[in-house]
């Protein structure tokens, strides 16, 4: 069976991670043993919420620093970028979700527990809209590193959580985006499943043209999501 | 040498040329509760606030939205709810579960009609996710009526894609997709009618991750 269909998108590039990557403990109980099974795209697999996020999630919240009654404290910084496909094409109007630590690495949420101070005027949860031009920024407060379970004195690098709907069912991602010259990033189990060169993706970068005089240091971290595919599904491909 | 000569090469990052392509995916974590379930963001048809867990945040951080009507749906309404369950038979409390469908008709609204069609649910302490939806319509000749799955969660890299189609439905045995399934294995995509709630069918999916009766997932 030979299926062209159109709008189909591209698959999984070398640079995605496995399912199963035992230096991140919570996969070995939670990734299937079973081979995926390979489908074309159909109709469902090409569609998606793309016009409906603010009637499904609400309106921007791009500022994480004004939500409560005072400033959070920490390090005041802005993320821009991009969101593209892998033509490089923009993708426009589209939803960032956005969700992270406080500027000690403590999450506002019950089951984190360890022991770094919770910040009342920080939620670090957020959403941001790309332009016509998929051009997205919003504001926070660099996160904290933050240590966890996985292994002796494992520490997981500052990161702040993006969450992409894209045009599609097919483009969802998500991801994590790092910072530089964080030594953290070296010994990090979850970082480290992407390989090499391809984990630098995630790395975003200083810049000045992004920071504000006096105010905020400067980000920036374009995504890339799925594009457009020509290629005949062939069964058993 | 000169201090410029002396700095070492910047470390290649998210803007280099020559690693330009597709982001990573990395996982949701454990605490992605108060940055993406929304309350009513399980409910496709109604205004309940099923989808969120927000006992799980002081209530002055929950930030997120809050149901809204949703004007005129057509269909019949029904549950999808099951449990998502690990390699060892334990349920899995910080899962997320999202859904894409059609309409009743058999349409893909992407937004453009009172029912979206694109649901997101956290599991509760017991593991179980939960929606509020429409009984969705074929989408064409050779394709059963079905509703996307995709599972996020700490410890899964990346989401996991697998679809929920309805058992009795003559027009499985048809299905282009469950077609590619090997025979044995296209139980684990059947949605079993359990029950009743409110008047709505209850359809019972459960999501094995790994092992006996592992569901089968798509690369898609």
């Amino acid at each position: 069976m030979s299926l062209i269909l159109p709008g189909s998108y591209r698959r999984e590039d070398a640079g995605q991670p496995p399912s199963l990557y035992p230096d991140y403990g919570s996969t070995v109980s939670r990734s299937p043993r079973e081979p995926l099974v390979r489908i074309p795209h159909t109709l469902t697999e090409t569609t998606g919420p793309a016009n409906a996020w603010s009637r499904l999630m609400g309106e921007s919240m791009a500022d994480l620093t004004t939500q409560h009654k005072g400033e959070p404290l920490g390090q005041r910084i802005v993320v821009s970028g991009r969101v593209v496909d892998e033509d490089g094409r923009p993708v426009p109007h589209t939803v960032v979700e956005v969700w992270q630590a406080n500027a000690a690495g403590r999450y506002i949420h019950k089951k984190d527990q360890w022991d770094a101070p919770l910040d009342p005027n920080f939620t670090g949860a957020g959403r941001v809209i790309t332009d016509a031009e998929g051009r997205y920024r919003f504001i926070s407060v660099r996160p904290g590193a933050y240590p966890w379970r996985n292994h002796k004195n494992a520490w997981r690098p500052s990161h702040i959580h993006l969450s992409l709907l894209g045009p599609a069912f097919a483009t969802r991602l998500v991801t994590q985006m790092y910072f530089p010259d964080d030594p953290l990033i070296e010994i990090d189990p979850i970082a480290n499943a992407v390989p090499m060169p391809f984990r630098q993706r995630m790395v975003s970068r200083f810049d000045l043209e992004t920071t504000e005089p006096n105010w905020a240091l400067g980000y920036v971290f374009d995504i890339v999501l799925r594009g457009r595919d020509a290629t005949p599904f062939e069964n058993g491909q | 040498m000169t201090p410029e000569q002396a700095r070492p090469a910047p470390r290649q990052d998210n803007q280099d040329p020559a690693i330009f392509g597709q982001t990573p995916w990395q996982t949701v974590g454990p605490f992605f509760h108060y940055g993406l379930p929304w309350k009513g963001g399980a409910d496709l048809v109604g205004t309940s606030e099923i989808g969120a867990r927000p006992e799980l945040m002081p209530p002055e951080h929950y930030v997120l939205a809050s149901p809204s009507p949703k004007g005129e749906i057509a269909g019949e309404t029904i549950i999808l709810e099951g449990a998502v369950i690990d390699a060892d038979g334990q349920v899995i409390p910080d899962a997320m579960v999202e859904i894409w469908q059609a309409d009743a008709a058999g349409r893909y609204a992407e937004g453009n009609t009172g029912f979206i069609g694109f649901g997101r649910s956290s599991t509760s302490e017991d593991g179980i996710y939960r929606f509020r939806t429409l009984r969705p319509g074929a989408i064409g000749d050779g394709h059963a009526p079905h509703i996307a799955i995709g599972v996020f969660g700490r410890g899964l890299l990346k989401r996991l894609v697998t679809r929920a189609y309805f058992e009795g439905d003559d027009a499985n045995a048809s299905d282009a997709i469950l077609d590619l399934v090997p025979a044995q294995r296209r139980d684990t995509l059947i949605a079993r009618r359990v029950g009743e709630e409110d008047g709505a069918a209850v359809w019972r999916f459960d999501i094995i991750l790994q092992g006996e009766g592992e569901t089968v997932f798509f690369d898609i």
